[in-house]
């Protein structure tokens, strides 16, 4: 995959000027793998109502990586290991939303602070608490290799191909769980299923963002997609346009500033989502002032 | 055990922050609001960074940071779905600019950005003052008053807010106070005894309680015993076991306290005793 040259052949020569290090396509490869899953997978955490759900996934990746210094394994497993253990922990809690909402908040505020404190407790017996916090919590973009580029690539297309395959079950179970359990569907495996792809998409991100901002990546695109529409198809692809959008320009002004690549990304994020929502609201009041509603969004 | 004043000092704080977190997490939990505590407990740290930078007291910055985001949440939609997807963008936001305080401050004079984060994040409930442990426990039983003040009313516009403002209760400043007293405890605490601990006993023994009861009193109580006996059983493990950290030990126990109701939990309703839901 070579967006870099696709990007930079129509730029002037300050935003190809960052590529003719390897680094830096590295970076932008593995940026733009993560901000496609991101979008996609986001845009279906936040239909759900699981951003909660999803930004505890995105925390354990500290546990995951203080577990996997201290069983002596790459911190790549480890995230996995720990996003995939907590997946499986929630996915019978939301799945049981018949108890209602208030419910599902409890244990997933529960499992971040246990899944927190295992990190802690594995960092303790390690001996040393803050030496690789601050890397693992905010990402670097120059410590990407071409592996791991061409892995996080590897693993957006596997993941995309698994929710393509169960894409139209998945998205009714979300909408209308009752419906989709009248139809026969499998309502808890999808749930389930879907966490677990989740926690996967997590780690994977925060590879390249940290494990912080991998959650300004999840949602903030997605929210605003869902500002401007509520169908499907159109809502995906924004989600995954405006992504790309926030990490390639944050990626851009990241390489000139010098300042971590998630400050640019959540402020590009927040103040996008801030104007369309303000937008949205006044479409909508404008819609009511005028006593017609059908101009129903 | 008690003849060491570190234990002492982290028993008188920490039963008092159990008892507020566990009176607060209560309605925190039946208003589907951990979420919003999980914001404010990640928005102390760069709250204590931009106070770090600007060299006055951590607290200060920890505080204004914890409220500032509270009022946004109080201004924010009602609709859960909305209201979530509010926060994650606002804290997400804080938090990347923690980012870009920790890098600027890494070159800057006043170094060591990450201790400071860390703390915030973890704290130490063994490293307390005399003094510091005074007003922890003190800001603490303030939150317990207020809530324990506001329950009744603020218990009728969680269920019912249209019942509750028929009946002349002020939804909109009863829901604001109650942010409010949520930020300061969690300011407090998290400069205190670290933010994880704080979210760990607001969510699972207020969870566990609402497992166990439906009736609204009974569960505060529940909710304020089950933190307490966290913290006391956290603490003695911690104190035995040099590697466990003590909120580690205390989150730990509540977490285990969590399951143990979700076990029995099942067990009641079979019985049938468990009365229908007044609300749902």
């Amino acid at each position: 995959m070579s967006p870099g040259q696709g990007l930079g052949s129509a730029g002037p020569q300050v935003i190809l000027d960052p590529f003719q290090f390897a680094f830096m396509i590295h970076a932008l490869e593995a940026a733009t793998a993560v901000s496609i899953l991101a979008g996609v997978v986001g845009w279906l955490t936040v239909l759900r109502r699981e951003i909660f759900a999803g930004h505890t996934l995105s925390v354990m990746a500290f546990p995951g990586a203080a577990g996997a210094t201290l069983a002596g394994v790459p911190v790549a497993w480890g995230y996995l290991a720990a996003c995939t253990a907590a997946a499986l922990v929630l996915g019978p809690g939301t799945h049981a939303a018949r108890r209602g909402f208030r419910d599902q908040t409890a244990l997933v505020g529960t499992v971040q602070a246990v899944g927190l404190s295992l990190g802690l407790v594995a960092l303790s017996v390690n001996g040393s608490v803050q030496q690789d916090l601050e890397p693992l919590l905010f990402g670097s973009i120059v410590g990407i290799s071409a592996g791991r580029a061409l892995s996080l690539a590897v693993l957006t297309v596997v993941l995309l191909a698994l929710l393509a395959t169960v894409g139209r079950p998945l998205l009714l179970t979300s909408v209308d769980p009752a419906l989709a359990r009248s139809r026969g569907l499998p309502v808890g495996l999808l749930s389930g299923g879907f966490l677990v792809i989740l926690g996967v998409a997590v780690a994977a991100a925060s590879q390249v963002t940290g494990a912080l901002l991998v959650f300004a990546l999840l949602i903030m695109p997605a929210g605003c997609a869902r500002q401007l529409t509520s169908r499907p198809g159109p809502g995906l692809g924004l989600s995954v346009g405006l992504g790309l959008t926030f990490s390639w320009v944050g990626l851009e002004l990241a390489y000139y500033t010098d300042y971590p690549l998630g400050f640019y990304v959540s402020s590009l994020g927040l103040s996008s989502y801030v104007t369309l929502r303000l937008l949205a609201r006044r479409r909508g009041a404008r819609a009511s002032g005028a006593t017609a509603p059908g101009e129903a969004r | 055990m008690l003849d060491h004043e570190f234990i002492r000092h982290a028993l008188l704080a920490g039963s008092l922050v159990a008892v507020g977190s566990g009176l607060a997490g209560w309605f925190v939990v039946l208003r589907a609001q951990v979420f919003a505590v999980d914001a404010l407990s990640h928005v102390a740290f760069p709250g204590a960074l931009v106070a770090a930078a600007a060299g006055i007291d951590l607290r200060i910055g920890v505080l204004a940071a914890s409220l500032g985001v509270a009022l946004v949440m109080a201004r924010l939609g009602s609709t859960s779905a909305e209201r979530d997807l509010a926060i994650g963008a606002t804290f997400a936001w804080v938090l990347g600019v923690g980012a870009l305080l920790l890098a600027v401050l890494a070159g800057g004079p006043a170094g060591g950005g990450s201790t400071v984060g860390v703390r915030a994040l973890f704290g130490s409930i063994f490293g307390l003052s005399t003094a510091q442990a005074g007003l922890v426990a003190g800001v603490s039983l303030g939150c317990a008053i207020a809530i324990v003040v506001m329950a009744r009313p603020l218990l009728l516009a969680s269920v019912n807010p249209v019942v509750a403002r028929v009946r002349g209760v002020r939804v909109a400043a009863l829901e604001l106070g109650f942010l409010a007293v949520l930020a300061v405890e969690v300011a407090q605490a998290s400069q205190a005894v670290g933010a994880l601990l704080l979210l760990g006993l607001v969510a699972a023994p207020a969870g566990a309680a609402h497992r166990l009861t439906r009736r609204p009193f009974a569960g505060m109580a529940i909710a304020a015993a089950a933190a307490l006996l966290s913290v006391w059983v956290g603490v003695g493990l911690s104190y035995r076991i040099a590697e466990l950290p003590p909120s580690a030990a205390v989150v730990l126990v509540a977490g285990a306290l969590y399951a143990l109701a979700h076990l029995v939990s099942p067990i009641r309703s079979r019985w049938g005793r468990r009365p229908a839901a007044p609300w749902t």
